[in-house]
């Protein structure tokens, strides 16, 4: 077990690197740059002055080096413009220039600066994920026990009409994603002209101030997409335990509908449910980049947004490391937890 | 004029499209007529969840075929019409001409055009891209899925490893980094085109080549021809005037224009290619499984004991006994498709932006939601009962597959 960890491990930090060397390579192809430029510098800048810039900058140095730099095997850019003003990657404002270390990149815990908000990126990444952090708590709290309580009410009995409506429901949610139920759910129940005005249509003010008023629409919208499926994997693997020997064995034995579900079923129906949750997280993930950018919750997703409309590279680059790392981890624990739930697995 | 009532718009709207219902219920009398004959897709009609979401399935198509066939819409989905902005359903065109339909059917939307006419023209981007891509996206999956699950070893453990590495980028932020107009300029689109395209050819030769090697006398024509016509349409789809990458520095010449019978806009090129980048690991990700299940079986033995050759097997003996999963699969993935182009229109990424596709029009409703609901409703309603027909199609098709 342990040596298949530390090959999981090992798998991960190889796939995080070839991403962020995906994400670097695109975010440094020459018309992303001169965006850059123009917006770090001026509109009307001529093409001559947009390479003086990315030259003065270090941003014309190989591909390869400046890879280097932000993982922080490579000395760090520094460079005296013609009026005195030093710049380099590792500037920081506020720093003196004799200070500067040599070295700046991931290694050394430095994520860099990020050009749009003009702030440290380890800093902007933190609160926004601290953010969505909260966003996606409530979203697991309302969609995995909803989830599983659907999946197992439609799983209890196959083909009856508690389960055919239900499934309807499942379909259904899978079927809309969150940018129609988001419309959807504003238009019912926030809407100033028609409609219940129940919920406010937009989630900013549930940054500082969390309320229901202002935080259940984006909880649920983010949930429900996601709930269908987890409720329909739930009612597959309850269907199955449901017409297994040890079930029936029990009915004859006159053991009551209650208690079988309860006792009997539900353990082994929850194995199935439970790596396919940790397998919606990536899913989720981009749940969330939609919801919050509708809703306008400044979290992780809005920052994604933010970073990628700006080319803001260093940004951009942290964020994809955040989210692979989200995403291969959730895959580990759900493999260690197949494990670990299912004797049959651990004993062969 | 005067502003049609609700059951007017209601009846208006279902009569233009009355050429939609004529083509579903001759669809339909013609399907359950000769259902036995039919095979799996007759099945289908014997399962009404099935037949509900081909039902609704189909609608979208005849909409979005006849919609551009110019029988449904009433109005031209770009030009705006003075005085219509943000108008309520049914409010009469200010100054409609003869001949000219006499109202904005469901309002008009923040640019004062025909929100109606902007759904049905959505429909039609929608069934243009959404099953072509994911065609696509499944001879790139297939090619590769076959190999990796049935050789298993280095191949299997490199190709899983690109799949994983795709499939861990969140889609938006693939999408956000190679569908902006600065990744266009740069050609990147292009190339990966130049690629993934490669695939469905390289899967019509082996698959005919496997099949009739030992006929060498009828193979060679045949593929000489088929492949002839594969790759012409290969290169007048990656190349636009003459040149498969023009940027000012790289200049690959393509096809010459006159050989070249169409030419796709950059921005539809780049979303196609992109939802298929997107699609192809997961359907490489079902095929090797499929594939290292079958590959366990009898009658693959038997082949191997006959001395087929490995493509043989993979082709004509893996391929067919996976199809029912196959096509399950890519019902729902026709819908996840769907999905992601209107997730690529909300974020405002690869189409134009005065674009009547379904996801832009959201994002455009969206901005004023509160007090207009009217243009964001009908295009987000109808891309939810599409995804819809698509899930229950599949599950009926399930259902159906699992009876034999």
């Amino acid at each position: 077990m342990g040596l298949f960890i530390l090959r999981r491990f090992g798998v991960m930090l190889l796939t995080a690197l070839c991403l962020t060397f995906v994400v670097f390579f695109l975010t440094n192809l020459y018309p992303n740059l001169e965006k850059l430029a123009k917006t770090q510098g001026n509109q009307r800048m001529s093409d001559e002055q947009v390479a003086n810039w990315l030259e003065n900058r270090g941003y014309s140095q190989p591909l390869l080096v400046k890879y280097g730099q932000w993982l922080g095997v490579a000395p760090g850019f520094t460079n005296t413009l013609s009026d005195g003003q030093v710049v380099g990657s590792c500037i920081r404002p506020g720093v003196d220039p004799e200070n500067i270390p040599t070295f700046c990149g991931v290694l050394q815990g430095e994520w860099g600066q990020s050009t749009v908000f003009k702030d440290d990126v380890g800093a902007i990444v933190s609160k926004r994920l601290g953010n969505t952090g909260y966003l996606m708590f409530w979203v697991l709290v309302l969609m995995i026990p909803s989830a599983l309580i659907v999946g197992v009410l439609a799983g209890m009995k196959e083909g009856s009409f508690l389960d055919r409506s239900l499934s309807t429901f499942s379909i259904i949610t899978t079927a809309t994603p969150e940018y129609v139920s988001g419309v959807i759910f504003i238009a019912i129940f926030t809407s100033s002209t028609v409609g219940l005005k129940w919920f406010k249509g937009t989630a900013t003010s549930a940054m500082d101030n969390p309320t229901f008023e202002n935080f259940f629409l984006p909880v649920l919208t983010i949930s429900l997409y996601g709930m269908g499926y987890i409720a329909r994997m739930t009612r597959a693997s309850m269907t199955e335990v449901m017409t297994a020997q040890y079930i029936r064995t029990a009915r004859l034995k006159g053991v009551s509908f209650p208690n079988i579900v309860m006792k009997h079923a539900l353990r082994n129906a929850l194995i199935a449910p439970f790596t396919v949750i940790m397998l919606q997280f990536p899913w989720l993930l981009n749940g969330v980049v939609i919801v919050e950018t509708l809703f306008n919750y400044k979290g992780f997703g809005w920052a994604l947004v933010q970073a990628a409309g700006n080319n803001d590279i260093q940004l951009l680059l942290a964020i994809s490391v955040v989210s692979v790392f989200v995403v291969l981890f959730t895959q580990l624990i759900s493999d260690i937890g197949y494990v670990y739930l299912n004797p049959r697995i651990r004993i062969s | 004029m005067e502003p049609l009532t609700t059951w007017e718009i209601i009846g208006r709207v279902l009569y233009q499209f009355s050429s939609v219902w004529v083509a579903l219920i001759l669809l339909f009398s013609l399907s359950v007529a000769f259902k036995r004959r039919l095979g799996l897709y007759g099945k289908l009609f014997d399962s009404p969840i099935g037949m509900i979401g081909f039902g609704l399935v189909m609608f979208w198509v005849f909409v979005g075929i006849f919609g551009a066939m110019d029988l449904i819409v009433t109005h031209d989905p770009l030009s705006q019409v003075s005085g219509m902005k943000n108008k309520v359903p049914g409010t009469p065109v200010r100054g409609a001409e003869e001949g000219e339909y006499a109202w904005y059917l469901l309002g008009g939307d923040n640019l004062a055009r025909d929100v109606f006419s902007r759904m049905v023209s959505g429909a039609w981007i929608v069934v243009q891209i959404a099953p072509l891509a994911t065609l696509f996206a499944f001879m790139v999956g297939i090619t590769l899925g076959l190999p990796a699950g049935y050789y298993g070893g280095r191949l299997d453990t490199f190709l899983s490893f690109l799949a994983n590495l795709i499939l861990a980028f969140p889609v938006i932020l693939l999408f956000y980094l190679l569908v902006t107009p600065e990744i266009v300029a740069t050609g990147v689109p292009n190339y990966m085109a130049a690629v993934l395209f490669i695939f469905p050819i390289v899967f019509i030769g082996v698959l005919l080549n496997s099949r009739y090697y030992t006929r060498p006398n009828f193979r060679t024509p045949l593929l000489i021809g088929v492949l002839g016509v594969a790759i012409w349409l290969y290169l007048a789809l990656i190349s636009t005037s003459g040149y498969v990458v023009n940027n000012g520095d790289v200049a690959i010449p393509g096809l010459p224009s006159v050989l070249d019978p169409f030419d796709i806009p950059g921005g539809i090129l780049v979303v196609f290619v992109s939802v298929v980048f997107v699609n192809s690991p997961t359907v490489f990700r079902i095929v090797r499984g499929l594939a290292l299940d079958i590959k366990t079986r009898d009658y693959v033995a038997a082949a191997q004991t006959r001395g087929e050759g490995p493509w043989y097997i993979m082709l004509w003996e893996i391929l067919p006994n996976a199809r029912g999963p196959l096509i399950v699969d890519f019902c729902l993935r026709i819908g996840y498709t769907t999905i992601l182009l209107g997730t690529l229109g909300f974020f405002g990424l690869g189409l134009p932006p005065e674009s009547p596709d379904w996801g832009s029009t959201i994002n455009e409703g969206r901005k004023l939601l509160s007090i207009y609901l009217h243009p964001a409703l009908p295009p987000a309603l109808a891309l939810l009962s599409l995804v819809l027909g698509l899930n229950l199609l599949a599950d009926g098709l399930r259902e159906e597959s699992l009876k034999d």
